[in-house]
């Protein structure tokens, strides 16, 4: 049983370890064992400007995607914990559904309505804006499963208590709901941001030729064998960055936060 | 009076953005399928036509299918043989102290780029990279190392759901079993299995859907191997229609999915 459970902690890990080692590794098509170890690769990524303006537009669209995902999803959240009404069901399916069909599906139908809607109509070509506008989609239930962990733990007595002793629903929103979700939001925008960040399957069909997110960068470049050595570096780096908020969303979430990507 | 106006309130942004942005793309797609794309030109026409999902049913594209769904029936299937075993360590035979550190450790690499680890994939399986030379030969890139790296990718899905159906099922049920003259395989089979059985369904949501959408990680070590999520990209640009057929016979199979899983109860898990 250990033994078991030794081998597929190693199988999860080893390829990760071998993307870090090949970072250094003097050999441009990545031979293994490493003939030799060189941190040249990481001073031309460094200096490369693809990556650093790919990693600009990411982190763009992440805040973005972000801001508008934790305002929709704790709204859905408040009125689905707090309220009962017809069609309940078919609005928490509905909030699944970005994440649950295929993202080639939602990546198709979002392009096919900025050839033929946005950009005919309004003028607005894909780029950044439509990068967010995809990214916040399937970002909502995000936000939306954390706040409603948090909404389902804390039960409706303290805001009964506070709209009892006079309060309006604005006032009991701001002084007792709100600091009652304030680390479950920060949670919740933590991990959506860094389900943004690596998003690249709805991200393909959103973003235009001008705006390349980081994991876009990757894929373009991955069938290039003289650029093999920094796309190796920039992957390392996306690991770190993609792993960074979701540790510390589990930190302030806790037991939430560790469910919330189902 | 008050409360359906706060209702309204709440729930009018986030569904005014579901609706029109998402259903209303996903409704755009659908009834792309129904039109066509003139040669010439390479134009929509929009007119009513089946012609798309009769080319569907033609054997490259049946076979497109086929090859699709085996891919995420293997992985699938190759998720709930690692999950099960190793979440049942993690939940039952760990010590307790060891839990959450092992969650952690499984979930961690969940988040760490999908592209990233894919490309992992790549430089392990190429020629002269570690399993070639570890081993002394690499399954290369095609359909098993595109089984192999989805069954990588998705694994989390299907070990969190079951470790939480584990870590639920109260230690007195099976001592009961046991002591009302339950062998461990009965007490296995009457007692584990259905509380397993939802949680399973619940990851397989993940690691079917996932798999059958899949055309990055399939681009990147699947060598030429053509896929539903491939078959779309490539006909997107000259012929939308088709496309739109195609992905719509994803959803299709997904929803299919979807109704056949239900009963187990595994939507009320996700």
């Amino acid at each position: 049983m250990t033994v078991f459970a030794t081998l597929v902690l190693t199988f999860v890990y080893v390829p990760l370890v071998v993307v870090g080692v090949n970072s250094f590794n003097s050999d441009r098509t990545f031979g293994w064992p490493p003939p030799g170890f060189t941190t040249k690769w990481w001073e031309a990524a460094l200096q490369a400007q693809g990556p650093r303006d790919a990693l600009l537009t990411s982190v763009k669209a992440g805040l973005g995607a972000t801001a508008i995902a934790l305002v929709l999803g704790t709204l859905l959240a408040l009125a689905l914990s707090r309220y009962d009404f017809f069609g309940k069901h078919a609005v928490s399916i509905l909030v699944v559904l970005p994440i649950a069909l295929p993202g080639i599906v939602t990546g198709v139908a979002l392009q096919s309505v900025i050839q033929n809607v946005l950009s005919p109509v309004f003028g607005i070509g894909a780029g950044l804006f439509t990068i967010i506008v995809g990214h916040a989609t399937f970002c909502i239930v995000i936000a939306f499963n954390n706040v409603t962990a948090r909404l389902r733990r804390l039960g409706g007595s303290l805001e009964q208590a506070s709209a009892d002793l006079g309060a309006r629903p604005l006032t009991t929103f701001r002084r007792v709901t709100f600091p009652l979700l304030r680390s479950s939001l920060l949670a919740g925008a933590l991990l959506a941001f860094a389900l943004s960040f690596d998003e690249i399957v709805v991200t393909t069909f959103t973003a235009g030729p001008e705006s390349q997110t980081l994991p876009i960068w990757i894929f373009n470049n991955l069938f290039r064998p003289n650029q093999a050595p920094v796309v190796n570096v920039v992957a390392v780096v996306l690991i770190v960055l993609s792993i960074i908020p979701v540790w510390l969303a589990q930190r302030l979430g806790g037991a939430d936060a560790a469910e919330s990507r189902l | 009076m008050r409360p359906r106006r706060g209702l309204a309130i709440l729930l009018g942004p986030p569904m005014l953005w579901l609706v029109v942005v998402y259903l209303g793309a996903l409704a755009v797609i659908f009834a792309t399928a129904f039109w066509t794309t003139d040669p010439f030109t390479n134009l929509v026409v929009r007119t009513f036509t089946l012609e798309n999902f009769r080319e569907l049913l033609t054997p490259t594209y049946l076979g497109i299918i086929g090859r699709t769904l085996l891919i995420a029936v293997l992985v699938t299937v190759l998720c709930m043989v690692v999950a099960i075993p190793f979440a049942f360590f993690m939940a039952r035979v760990a010590p307790r102290r060891l839990r959450g550190l092992l969650l952690a450790a499984v979930l961690v690499p969940l988040w760490a780029s999908y592209l990233v680890k894919a490309y992992a994939w790549r430089t392990m399986l190429q020629p002269d990279g570690v399993i070639d030379s570890t081993f002394g030969a690499t399954p290369g890139f095609g359909l098993a190392a595109v089984v192999l790296t989805l069954t990588y990718l998705w694994l989390p899905y299907m070990v969190l759901p079951v470790y939480a159906a584990f870590e639920r099922l109260p230690e007195s049920h099976l001592e009961a079993s046991a002591d009302l003259g339950g062998r461990p395989w009965t007490t296995f089979r009457r007692v584990v299995l259905p509380a397993l059985l939802p949680a399973v369904a619940a990851g397989s949501v993940f690691t079917f859907s996932l798999s059958l959408g899949d055309y990055i990680a399939v681009q990147i070590v699947g060598g030429k191997l053509q896929v539903l999520g491939t078959a779309v990209l490539q006909n997107i640009t000259l012929d939308l229609p088709f496309a739109a057929a195609l992905g719509t016979a994803s959803v299709v199979i997904m929803v299919l999915y979807l109704l056949a899983v239900r009963r187990t109860g595994a939507l009320d898990n996700l």
